[in-house]
């Protein structure tokens, strides 16, 4: 973990009520796709997690949904503004298990820390397909990016004005893959986790106290005894998670 | 230089601020980020005499100026604790913790405090008695009971015994009276007073156990009351809680008459919390035109009325 003041370089609503914020970051180096940061607000007392979207140089990304207070407080950051945030945290995922073909699959904002994954697993030499899946058009984000790294994109709306019409889970018929990697809205995930065999690895989201394991705030029960979604997480292997 | 050296029921300590109970665990996810070795002590997390796993999800909520949380209990019990994770804290911390000690009776809370009283890196005992998060009526809120439950515990335990206490309680200073007749040394004032937050989405409580206790910035008037009214009765030692976010809360707890201090829910939004404090300490205390910390207890305090 490290604590970092970060500058904002810039803030975009990139498509209905999410917005990518760019974050001078200096030195500091994700180590791991779906590690988070947690931002200091100053309007807020808790500081809010946010998974890593992408890095390039001293430039991390995050993508948010406006859903409440502290995000709408987000929105309106400029160029330039400062805000204390806490990087590195959380455990992140393995790529090491995700074999020749791995598949992400995402939901939603949940698509973000599958692109700094999937970016990274092209590097060495994954040939990765992802599966990403919205509720309309205008909630629809980052396909273009992802295309950038991967073999093969699907995109799904519920409402079907995008993409294919359904959900992830229509659009994973056929797709061999050699592991996955799925984040999202639980329900998706635990869709997902009872369609698809074979091991993957799952982001999941807890309210959070502190983010660095202090407060047991997020300690959930899983296979493998309690572990805290901050700190032995937010990245669970399938076997492990109780649904 | 400012003498930041305090004494706490008999305990010196370099400094009056140490992180609270359940903020910062048993010191390990601290351990990295500073020499632990410059906290004036550690108060751990509130232990029972069993594995406790705690209560469901969400635990967490957040209101203005402050958080919500029902942790309740979470701990490996405190046999792992004395055995294995106080001898581990001696690796990044070479002072007396303050243990803190919960029950669900009689017989737990003294199996838990003497456990503890045998450990050579506890310095001083914790009794928490008003955790608002399990269920059951807490004996800190009758005086009777914990008279009882501290006589009890009194006879078992050596090192100094510190209550924790709720500053709900209709009469804080009854309830303090029967737990010095009981045999303690003192409080630690307060313990986070039960509040609710509901999520008007889903209409019902957003903490999966309903009530949590409320911490951060804004106890702090209340707590400060709290040790104020005690320490005014009684003159006893008392540990300051609720609330503290930088130096200048540390002065006004210690005017209130805390010998010293502990940082809570401010460590979680800000991991140095505890180490900035420390540091700026010493300024602040010259700037109100004090020559050490010891010399603050208790001045704005209360002179008995007769
Ligand atoms: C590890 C992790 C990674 C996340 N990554 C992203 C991301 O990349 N993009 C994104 O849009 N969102 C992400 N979230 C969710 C995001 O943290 C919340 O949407 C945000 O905290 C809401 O803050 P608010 O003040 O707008 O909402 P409010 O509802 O006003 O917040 C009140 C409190 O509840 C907490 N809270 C509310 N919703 C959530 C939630 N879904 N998860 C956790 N805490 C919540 C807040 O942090 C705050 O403490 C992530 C959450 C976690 C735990
Ligand atoms: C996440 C969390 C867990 C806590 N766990 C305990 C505990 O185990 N035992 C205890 O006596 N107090 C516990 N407390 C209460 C704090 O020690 C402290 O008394 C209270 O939060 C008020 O201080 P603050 O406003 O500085 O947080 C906990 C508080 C928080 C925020
Ligand atoms: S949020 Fe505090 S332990 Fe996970």
């Amino acid at each position: 973990m490290q604590n970092i003041t970060a500058t904002v370089v810039s803030n975009d609503e990139i498509a209905d009520r999410i917005y990518m914020m760019k974050l001078d970051v200096g030195e500091f180096h994700v180590k791991t796709p779906g590690q988070f940061i947690n931002i200091k607000l100053k309007t807020r007392f808790l500081r809010r997690p946010f998974s890593v979207c992408d890095q390039n140089g001293g430039v991390l990304s995050v993508v948010y949904r406006e859903v409440g207070a502290g995000t709408r407080d987000m929105t309106r950051a400029k160029a330039g503004d400062c805000y204390d945030i806490l990087a590195g945290l959380g455990n992140g995922f393995c790529l090491d298990n995700s074999g020749k073909r791995p598949l992400l699959i995402g939901g939603g904002v949940g698509a973000a820390p599958l692109l700094l994954l999937a970016r990274r697993l092209a590097e060495r030499g994954a040939e990765v397909a992802a599966v990403l899946g919205f509720n309309r058009k205008s909630d629809v984000i980052l396909t273009d990016e992802f295309a950038k790294y991967c073999v093969r994109v699907a995109v799904t709306t519920a409402d079907g004005s995008h993409g294919q019409k359904g959900l992830v889970t229509d659009a994973l018929g056929g797709a061999e893959c050699t592991y996955h990697y799925v984040c999202g809205p639980r329900a998706m995930m635990k869709a997902v986790a009872e369609r698809l065999p074979g091991d993957g690895e799952y982001s999941l989201e807890e309210r959070m106290g502190c983010g660095f394991g202090a407060c047991l705030g997020c300690t959930c029960p899983t296979r493998g005894g309690h572990k805290r979604v901050c700190k032995e997480g937010p990245v669970l292997a399938k076997g492990e998670i109780i649904w | 230089m400012v003498d930041l050296g305090v004494e706490l029921a008999g305990l010196r300590l370099d400094n009056p601020v140490i992180p609270s109970s359940g903020t910062f665990g048993y010191g390990e996810d601290y351990a990295g980020l500073y020499d632990l070795n410059i906290l004036g002590s550690i108060a751990l997390k509130g232990t029972t005499a069993e594995p406790r796993r705690g209560n469901p999800l969400p635990r967490i909520a957040e209101c203005e100026g402050g958080m919500l949380n029902s942790i309740g209990l979470q701990n490996p019990g405190v046999d792992a604790v004395a055995d294995e994770l106080l001898p581990a804290l001696k690796a990044h911390f070479n002072k007396k913790v303050i243990a803190n000690a919960c029950g669900f009776s009689t017989e737990e809370y003294v199996y838990v405090a003497k456990r503890f009283d045998a450990c050579d890196n506890v310095g001083l005992i914790e009794l928490n008695v008003s955790c608002p998060n399990v269920s059951g009526r807490s004996v800190g809120g009758d005086p009777n009971a914990l008279f009882k439950l501290v006589s009890e515990v009194r006879k078992h335990v050596s090192k100094p015994l510190l209550i924790k206490l709720s500053p709900l309680a209709a009469d804080l200073s009854e309830i303090a009276a029967a737990a010095i007749e009981g045999g303690a040394d003192g409080f630690t004032l307060i313990n986070s007073p039960t509040g609710m937050r509901i999520d008007p989405v889903r209409r019902s409580p957003v903490l999966a156990n309903g009530r949590g206790g409320m911490s951060g910035k804004m106890v702090f008037p209340l707590a400060l009351r709290a040790v104020y009214d005690v320490y005014s009765r009684f003159r006893v030692p008392v540990i300051g809680v609720g609330g503290i976010s930088s130096a200048e809360d540390v002065v006004e707890m210690m005017l209130a008459g805390a010998a010293a201090v502990e940082v809570g829910a401010a460590n979680l939004v800000d991991p140095f919390a505890c180490k900035k404090i420390i540091e700026s300490l010493g300024p602040t205390l010259e700037r109100f035109g004090f020559s050490s910390a010891r010399e603050v207890v208790g001045l704005a305090a209360q002179t008995s009325k007769t």
